[in-house]
C-alpha cells in the first residue's frame, strides 16, 4: 500500500514552462518550484523508506490499536521499569567510560568519578538509585499483574518471561553492588558468594563460576564487571523485547471488575 | 480453563478492546507521564542522596559486618533466623529456590478461571503472606545488625568509644548485649569485670588470630583507641 503521493505535480508545472511570461513571473515560478521540491524531500524519504519496510501499516497498527477500556495508571507500571532500565543503561554506559574493573584501579576510578568527572558523582547516584527504584517497580509491576488475574489464560507465557526478568533484575543488582569496590562492597559479596556455595550439589560450582576459582580474587572483580554490563543486560534486553512482542500481540488485560457493556450493534443482531 | 471459558474470556475481552481506547494518545500520554516521573525520581535521589564511597575493600581484614544492598535484606534476615549449620542451606538457597520457580511457575499452579481478587482467595492469601513475610524480614534485617549501632545503655563519657566499637564491625564476631553475633569471638557484655583495663589493650593490640589487630588505630588515632579500651573496660 502506497502511503504518499509521489511527484506527479512537476509534470503539471512542465507544460506552462514556455518563454512566453514576464522575466518577473518567470522568477517567482521557478521559486514557486523549488520549494515544491524541497517539501517533497522528506515526503519521498518516508516514501521510499515505507516501501521497502512495510514501516508505514505496523506503526500505524502499534499507535492506533485499540486497548481495552479502564486502562487505569497501574497499567504504566511496566513502561515505568521499562524506562527505569533504559536510564540504568543510558548512566551505565557513561560509567562503563571511566571505571576500571581491576583490584588495584577499581577504586580510585570510582574514586575519580565522584572527585573529577563532571556530573560523575550525580550520573553514579542516577545509576546506584535508578536500581533502587528499578527493583521497586519490578516488583510493583509484579504485584499489578497479580492482582488483576492478568498471569492467566492466555497471558502465561509472559509471566514465565517477566519472572525471569525480576531474576535476572536481581542478579544485576547484585553483580553491581560489588563493583565500586569498598569495604561495603567486598563483604557483602563474599557473603553473598559463599551463600550460594552453600547450595547442595550445584552450589561449589555456581560460586566458583562466580568468582573464577576458588578464591576471591582479581578475575573476580573482571567477571561481575563483564556479567554486570554484558551478559545480563544482553539477556534482559532479549527477554523485553519478547516481552513487549507478547504484550502488543496478546494486549493488556482490562481490570477483572469490568464486564463489558453490550455494544449496540450486538444487542440489535440478539433482538 | 476449559475450552468454553478460554472462548468466554476471548470473546469479553474482545468486546472490552473495541469498546477501549487507542493506544495513541491515550495509552502513550499516560505512559509518558510515568516515565518523567520515574526520571525526575531518580535524578532526585541522585542529587538528594549522592553516591557516597566507603573505604577501600581490603581483603586482609575481616572486621567489615557485611551488609547486602537493601533488597537482599530479607535473606540476611533469614540465615540471622534459621542458626544449626546442618539447615543453613534451606535458608540460604533452599527457600530461594523455592520462591523462585513457585513464581515462574505461578500460572501453571494457580488455574483458577476467576481473575476478580475477591473470587480468589487462596491465592490472594498466599500471595499477601509471603509478600508480608519479606518486608518483615526486611525491615528487621534494616534495623537488626546495622553496623554502627550497638543497642546499649552507656554513660555518656563511654559514647565516643562505642562508636568506635560499632564502626570496626566487633559485633561481626562479639556478642556485645542485645546486638551482636554470638561467636566465633567471646561475649563482651561483661567484659570489663573479667579483663582489666591494661588487658584489654594488650589484647586488642596483640589479639588471638583470628581476629584482626587495633595496632594501626593505636599508631595513627591513639584517643579513638583509648576511647574503645575505655568503652570495653566500662563493660562490668
Amino acid at each position: 500500500m502506497k502511503l504518499l503521493p509521489g511527484a506527479p505535480r512537476r509534470e503539471r508545472d512542465k507544460k506552462s514552462n514556455g518563454n512566453n511570461g514576464s522575466p518577473v513571473r518567470e522568477k517567482e515560478r521557478q521559486r514557486e518550484r523549488r520549494r515544491e521540491a524541497a517539501l517533497d524531500v522528506p515526503i519521498s524519504v518516508v516514501g521510499w523508506v515505507d516501501e521497502r519496510t512495510g514501516a508505514g501499516p505496523f506503526m500505524r497498527f502499534m499507535l492506533f490499536r485499540k486497548t481495552p477500556r479502564g486502562n487505569t495508571w497501574y497499567y504504566t507500571l511496566g513502561t515505568a521499569t521499562l524506562f527505569a532500565f533504559l536510564s540504568q543503561a543510558v548512566t551505565g554506559v557513561f560509567l562503563a567510560m571511566y571505571y576500571r574493573p581491576s583490584v588495584t584501579q577499581a577504586y580510585t576510578s570510582i574514586q575519580h568519578i565522584n572527585n573529577d568527572v563532571f556530573l560523575g558523582q550525580f550520573v553514579r547516584g542516577m545509576h546506584k538509585w535508578g536500581a533502587t527504584v528499578m527493583v521497586i517497580l519490578v516488583f510493583l509491576h509484579m504485584g499489578r499483574v497479580f492482582f488483576f488475574g492478568a498471569y492467566k489464560y492466555p497471558r502465561e507465557l509472559n509471566w514465565v518471561i517477566g519472572s525471569v526478568l525480576l531474576i535476572l533484575t536481581m542478579a544485576m543488582a547484585f553483580t553491581g553492588y560489588l563493583l565500586p569496590f569498598d569495604q561495603r562492597a567486598f563483604w557483602a559479596t563474599v557473603v553473598g558468594v559463599n551463600i550460594n556455595a552453600s547450595g547442595p550439589i550445584l552450589g561449589p560450582y555456581l560460586a566458583d563460576f562466580l568468582r573464577g576459582g576458588a578464591e576471591f580474587g582479581a578475575t573476580t572483580l573482571s567477571r561481575f564487571y563483564s556479567i554486570h554490563m554484558l551478559l545480563i543486560p544482553g539477556l534482559i534486553m532479549a527477554l523485553i523485547g519478547a516481552h513487549l512482542y507478547l504484550v502488543v500481540k496478546l494486549g493488556t488485560t482490562a481490570p477483572p471488575w469490568i464486564r463489558p457493556a453490550k455494544p449496540r450493534d450486538l444487542a440489535e443482531e440478539e433482538i | 480453563m476449559n475450552n468454553r471459558e478460554k472462548e468466554r474470556y476471548l470473546r469479553e475481552y474482545h468486546i472490552l478492546k473495541y469498546q477501549g481506547k487507542p493506544f495513541f494518545p491515550y495509552t502513550v500520554a499516560k505512559d509518558g507521564t510515568m516515565a518523567i516521573v520515574v526520571l525526575f525520581v531518580i535524578i532526585l535521589m541522585a542529587i538528594l542522596f549522592g553516591a557516597e564511597l566507603g573505604p577501600k575493600a581490603d581483603p586482609t581484614t575481616t572486621s567489615y559486618t557485611p551488609r547486602p544492598e537493601w533488597y537482599f535484606f530479607f535473606l540476611f534476615e533469614l540465615l540471622r533466623v534459621i542458626k544449626p549449620p546442618s539447615i543453613v542451606f534451606i535458608a540460604t538457597v533452599g527457600i530461594p529456590t523455592v520462591l523462585m520457580v513457585l513464581l515462574i511457575l505461578l500460572p501453571f499452579i494457580d488455574r483458577n478461571p476467576e481473575r476478580h481478587p475477591a473470587r480468589r482467595p487462596i491465592a490472594m492469601l498466599t500471595f499477601v503472606s509471603i509478600i508480608s513475610a519479606m518486608v518483615y524480614l526486611s525491615v528487621t534485617g534494616a534495623r537488626a545488625g546495622a553496623p554502627g549501632s550497638v543497642e546499649m545503655k552507656v554513660p555518656a563519657q563511654y559514647n565516643p568509644g562505642k562508636l568506635v566499637f560499632a564502626e570496626s564491625g566487633c559485633q561481626g564476631c562479639h556478642k556485645i548485649g542485645d546486638s551482636g553475633n554470638s561467636g566465633p569471638g567471646p561475649d563482651l557484655t561483661h567484659i570489663g569485670a573479667r579483663l582489666p583495663r591494661a588487658a584489654i589493650a594488650r589484647t586488642l593490640i596483640n589479639p588471638t588470630a583470628p581476629m584482626p589487630s587495633f595496632v594501626n588505630l593505636q599508631s595513627q588515632h591513639p584517643q579513638q583507641f583509648n576511647a574503645l579500651v575505655d568503652f570495653l573496660g566500662s563493660l562490668r
